[in-house]
């Protein structure tokens, strides 16, 4: 019984997620409190759901659902397989785990008035990127993610100031990026004459040669490429990261930027197959160079930043250069698994690093980390779980953040490319130095302002709890993942993702 | 030589045409220096898109297979008597949501100009910068 009604959940959760965005809208009339409670509640109902399709998908298969019963490839087709449910349960949680979070660092840091509208934008993103993550059909995809899209901007620059500007920035690149994937499906329906992925992908089997098709790929691959924040073309990612409200930026360095890998990854391997790549191997090994410019050049910038937000948006930058540098290794087992391991690793670990920071900021207001001295002592919890994230992100065993670098290096040794197994390493190094600079101000400076002696309220000073309670699950999970991943190899799960990707490995 | 560039021309000239737009739209959204004709670069490559999507469903220039042009996408007795071929409606339906995606658009970046007009009393992205330069981070 329960099993027929799972199938319906993919279109439940995007078009629940669309009315409840209304819902909240309206329900600002009445009451500026009522809103956040609608988007919680909902968000969890989704997050819920979201682990009902991925236990479905297991033991079931694939679910499509088609949309007003037109059959695909005419009518829209929703589609969850492995991949798409592993990425919904991800970016669910996360999103769930930002909106207990926002609560407070809303409160502080926008004016009350702006709330209703701040949360119906908010459950308008996540809805977007659910809806990004289990459609079947590129246009759609397109339209969802543009429903995304404005939604960040408009969340980026409700801080003000110079979270306007980050913002247009982000505006210009990521509606041209959505134009170029706009422009490559026009070229991929002009030579199949279909929208639906699957049917896409049968149809383009035999025209690997067709120069609309290699055009078609490199558009889609640079759209998804620049709202994926990949290097060269992350440039508006720093500033809107650093500018936008904590809870923003929560959300967008997890749930947004997960949700594009996955499409990136979706049309690479779903629609155009390894077969392609395959035959233009040199071009996608650019890739795998690009990745590795990216993890040394990503860190070295991200070491010169003294802004904590700047600091860690290079860092993202950096992993996510970790994720292109698994799927350019896609003739490698290790290397696809480290690509996968790291969408969830890096959501969970750069989601409690930024869930930390902006409890320190909500509490101090302290940006620069040059002023963190001795902040351990007063925030106890959120320095020992920024701790944490900076060491799952380092990659120090048996964090979830060393699976992800321990994958790769097993990939690279598997293909038998050095060069990318030393980039690996000295990545970790430079991540090492930047995040010891952080760390070293936390624990090992002492305080030598006299203020802070004063009474014992100054002294320990942690932030409120539903600041708190996220960072703190996060932080467990970096650690429970990362012996969840070394403990369960092989992985069926990800063997499974592997396998919906289309990818037969020998 | 020449002449077979203009044939080439003439024969698919709104798919050019659309090149040409989505050139200078990209060129604008890029390298202007005030934010509202950035915007303007920006509409230009999106009615680029457009037309070239529109051109997809058009099925004219059927002369040379004995045909003739197409005919809108209505069914009626004679068209499917005479066997007449219809322009695809597809793409077009693609592009009416394009183009409330692209409003949508505007709509976002025509507010937030009003708001940064507002901060640094100026749309100029030079001037902004500097402006971000004196206040420090």
């Amino acid at each position: 019984m329960i099993d027929t009604f799972v199938e319906q959940f993919p279109i439940l959760i995007v078009t629940t997620g669309v009315f409840s965005a209304f819902t909240i809208l309206v329900s600002g009339i009445f009451s500026r409190k009522i809103g956040y409670y609608i988007l919680l509640f909902v968000t969890a109902i989704h997050f819920m759901m979201s682990i009902a399709i991925l236990n479905y998908v297991i033991s079931f298969g694939r679910i499509h659902y088609w949309i007003g019963g037109w059959r695909p490839p005419w009518g829209i087709e929703y589609v969850v397989d492995h991949l798409n449910a592993y990425v919904l349960v991800v970016i669910l949680f996360l999103s769930f785990l930002s909106v207990v979070f926002a609560k407070r660092s809303v409160e502080k840091e926008i004016d009350e008035k702006k709330h209703p509208t701040f949360y119906t934008v908010m459950q308008l993103l996540i809805a977007g990127c659910c809806g990004v993550v289990v459609t079947g059909d590129v246009f759609n995809l397109f339209v969802l993610a543009e429903v995304a899209s404005l939604a960040t901007y408009a969340l980026i620059a409700i801080a003000g100031g110079k979270a306007l500007r980050a913002s247009f920035t982000y505006l210009i690149l990521g509606s041209i990026a959505i134009c170029f994937y706009l422009l490559g499906i026009g070229f991929l329906y002009a030579v199949t004459g279909t929208l639906n992925m699957i049917d896409m992908r049968l149809l383009l089997q035999n025209i690997y040669d067709n120069k609309m098709v290699q055009v078609a790929f490199a558009l889609v691959v640079v759209g998804l490429g620049i709202k994926a924040a990949v290097f060269p073309l992350h440039t508006w990612q720093p500033d809107a990261y650093t500018y936008a409200p904590s809870a923003v930026t929560l959300i967008m360095s997890t749930v947004v930027a997960k949700t594009f890998v996955y499409a990136l990854i979706r049309i690479v391997f779903s629609v155009f197959t390894v077969n392609f790549l395959q035959k233009y191997i040199n071009a996608w090994e650019l890739v795998s160079w690009l990745a590795a410019v990216t993890i040394i050049v990503g860190s070295i910038l991200a070491f010169r930043q003294y802004n904590i937000k700047r600091m860690l948006a290079y860092s993202s930058i950096v992993n996510v250069a970790y994720i292109m540098l698994g799927i350019s290794m896609f003739y490698s087992y290790w290397g696809l698994s480290g690509a996968l391991a790291n969408i969830l690793n890096h959501a969970v670990a750069k989601g409690c690093a930024f869930a930390a920071i902006g409890a320190i900021i909500y509490k101090t207001g302290l940006k620069d980390v040059r002023y963190y001295s001795g902040l351990a002592k007063k925030m106890p919890y959120t320095c020992g779980a920024f701790l944490i994230s900076a060491l799952t992100l380092i990659g120090i065993p048996p964090l979830a953040g060393f699976v992800t670098k321990f994958y790769l290096m097993l990939g690279c040794l598997e293909v038998k490319n050095y060069t990318m197994l030393a980039v690996i390493l000295l990545g970790s190094l430079l991540t090492l130095a930047y995040f010891w600079r952080v760390v070293e101000e936390m624990y090992f400076k002492s305080v030598e302002d006299e203020n802070t002696h004063g009474n014992a309220e100054e002294r320990f000073n942690e932030a409120p709890i539903t600041m708190l309670a996220p960072t703190m699950l996060l932080a467990i999970l970096c650690i429970a993942l990362g012996i969840y991943w070394l403990t369960s190899i092989p992985l069926e799960i990800i063997d499974k993702m592997i396998a919906s990707m289309g990818v037969i490995l020998k | 030589m020449l002449e077979a560039i203009f044939e080439e021309f003439f024969a698919r000239y709104n798919f050019w045409t659309a090149v040409l737009i989505i050139f200078i739209g990209i060129y604008a959204a890029i390298a202007k220096n005030n934010l509202l004709k950035k915007l303007l670069g920006l509409n230009l490559l999106q009615t680029g898109i457009f037309l070239f999507f529109i051109s997809l469903g058009d099925i004219g220039n059927l002369q040379t297979l004995g045909i003739g042009d197409a005919t809108p996408p209505i069914i009626w007795r004679t068209a499917e008597e005479k066997g007449y071929m219809y322009a695809n409606p597809l793409p077009h339906v693609l592009m009416l949501t394009g183009i409330v995606v692209s409003a949508a658009t505007t709509c976002v970046a025509l507010a937030l100009l009003v708001r940064i007009y507002k901060e640094y009393g100026t749309i100029e992205e030079d001037k902004i910068l500097e402006i971000e330069a004196l206040r420090g981070d």
